[in-house]
């Protein structure tokens, strides 16, 4: 994977997701959050300043504290246990999304389109199918049911138009489609990629660049998107990863299982 | 729309009627259980992705050429695959499907999947949970806020449904109960009579065991009906749902069962390897080696390896050391 060069350290595309990931969650938040990335990005903020963040698992855990090395396979076993403050069954802990115990809901993502809608189902549809990914799991529900945040490589073939398929909706067509569809609370509220962090336009809902990582160009980024990308009024520049967040990142990762 | 989506209430009613639910003993080896399961049923797996899954069971089942079962679960993983693979199985409903993010995609799943020789029903995580759960208190569907809006719903074609709530008139779907014709859960002990007290998490074993017109358990530790009693707040899986015990020691291996070991990485990331290299001649040799040749149970934990064994014992161990 890219290495990407700062004034202080070099650090790959996965820790520069999981930084700018951290710094989008505010303290006191309760997040649900996916294994990889999403994961290290809420320990992250845990400890850098969200002490009083509380992390879900679709397993059915409330409040894990990830032990450093011991980071888990997916969001089933027992890892994601440690320390937490609560088990519960699986249902349940997704039933807290639907009565709005959630802020933010945080995954990975293999395909977006123009309006936040994920596909992790079908490359091809259904019809033509060209590779068969695992499916939903959770992300249909945490995207349906409270504000999103996604964390992915900005690649032209993962930025498009249109998904094949709609697994995660996010603003479906625009506008007012999601809550005419039945979706009447949250949304897709941030990407994070290795290039930019966007956001989405408060009216027509598409996707526009509110930040871009330091040494990134407007033309490099609209490169690597399959469709017109807007930029927002003010768009900033993101403050590279500091050493203490790479740091608290290879402690909690020290084989790069998920950093690589 | 799917032939008897749902189970009508009068034939569910009459089956749990025709149980046996007095407080009898019902244990049984691996291969007498497997013989409670048919052909063409419905069997739902309890556990989640790596954990708590029942492998010595599908195991049995997978040696007594079992087919056309319709499978589900809350998330399928590599058990799934060699269902897939042994012909077990061509119909998974679940919400997730693969080995697990650290191994890619599966392939298994992909080969079956792409070229059509299986069908893998995608509803939401939650969806799942809720099916079960309306199948575990008797109703015929239960309302809820996820799905719409996606294609994963539109996939579903006449199965999905949505309804105007007589209250509020909002949309909401009406996702329909399952009630599997055999659950197979398992636990860390529980007595000859089929009390279960399961250690770490639930999942949605709970409500499958509620739901399932049948209820097969294995154990790692079979315990006195005396044990059971003095922590009756542990119980989570009562008697009378329960038609079979099985006790297998290390009956999830190679994946976790909480408190007692955690998946065998090394021996997951072969596996990973030689169904990546070929889904078919993969799993074909896997299921040889651990499947059909092993003489019993024990001899294919042998076959992992001792080393394997008490590696994986000791890290399941170990949420205990603190």
């Amino acid at each position: 994977m890219t290495k990407h060069q700062s004034s202080t350290s070099t650090f790959t595309a996965s820790e520069l997701l999981a930084v700018n990931a951290a710094r989008l969650m505010t303290d006191g938040q309760t997040v649900f959050a996916g294994i990889g990335v999403p994961l290290l990005a809420a320990t992250l903020a845990q400890h850098h300043f969200a002490p009083h963040l509380t992390i879900l698992f679709e397993g059915g855990v409330i409040g894990p504290r990830i032990v450093p090395g011991e980071l888990p396979p997916s969001t089933n076993e027992q890892r994601c246990t440690r320390h937490a403050a609560m088990v519960l069954p699986i249902t349940d802990v997704l039933l807290l999304l639907q009565r709005g115990y959630v802020d933010l809901g945080f995954m990975g993502g293999a395909q977006i389109d123009r309006y936040g809608n994920l596909n992790s189902s079908f490359i091809g549809g259904p019809q033509n199918c060209a590779v068969r990914l695992p499916g939903t799991g959770g992300g249909n529900d945490i995207s349906s049911l409270t504000n999103m945040i996604v964390a992915m490589k900005h690649e032209k073939r993962r930025f498009v138009e249109k998904v094949d398929f709609i697994t995660s909706p996010g603003w479906i067509r625009g506008g007012d489609s999601r809550a005419k569809s039945g979706l009447p609370q949250g949304g897709m509220w941030r990407v994070v990629t290795d290039l930019a962090v966007m956001g989405f336009h408060e009216e027509t809902r598409e996707m526009q660049v509110i930040a871009m990582q330091a040494g990134v160009t407007r033309e490099q980024i609209q490169d690597n998107t399959g469709f017109k990308l807007r930029f927002a009024d003010k768009v900033e520049i993101a403050e590279p990863p500091r050493k203490e967040e790479l740091d608290t990142l290879h402690h909690l990762d020290p084989d790069r299982r998920f950093t690589s | 729309m799917t032939k008897d989506l749902v189970t009508p209430y009068a034939t569910l009613r009459a089956d749990t009627l025709a149980r046996d639910r007095g407080l009898r003993e019902k244990v049984m080896s691996l291969e007498e259980a497997a013989g409670l399961v048919h052909d063409g049923e419905h069997v739902a797996i309890g556990g989640c992705h790596m954990s708590r899954t029942p492998i010595a069971m599908l195991w049995a089942l997978m040696r007594a050429r079992r087919q056309d079962l319709m499978v589900s679960r809350s998330i399928a993983s590599t058990e799934s695959d060699l269902l897939l693979a042994a012909g077990t199985t061509k119909h998974i409903i679940t919400s997730w499907f693969s080995q697990g993010l650290i191994w890619g995609v599966s392939k298994v799943m992909r080969h079956h999947m792409e070229n059509k020789l299986a069908r893998f029903e995608e509803w939401s995580h939650m969806s799942m949970g809720l099916r079960y759960r309306a199948g575990a208190i008797g109703i015929p569907f239960t309302p809820s806020r996820s799905m719409m809006g996606s294609d994963v719903s539109g996939e579903l074609g006449a199965d999905f449904k949505t309804l105007a709530c007589p209250f509020t008139g909002e949309t909401v779907v009406a996702l329909p109960a399952l009630n599997p014709d055999v659950a197979l859960i398992h636990v860390q002990r529980c007595d000859p009579y089929g009390n279960a007290q399961i250690d770490g998490l639930q999942f949605m074993d709970i409500d499958l065991a509620m739901a399932a017109k049948r209820v097969i358990l294995t154990t790692e530790r079979l315990v006195s009906n005396e044990y059971i009693r003095r922590t009756p707040d542990q119980t989570r899986i009562p008697f009378i749902t329960v038609d079979a015990v099985v006790e297998v020691p290390m009956g999830c291996a190679p994946h976790e069962c909480y408190g007692a070991y955690e998946p065998f990485f090394a021996h997951m990331d072969a596996y990973a390897d030689i169904t990546t290299k070929d889904p078919v001649k993969g799993t074909q040799d896997y299921l040889e080696r651990y499947v059909y040749a092993p003489k019993s149970w024990t001899d294919m934990l042998s076959e992992l390896g001792m080393d394997d064994v008490l590696d994986a014992c000791r890290r399941g161990r170990s949420v205990y050391n603190d």
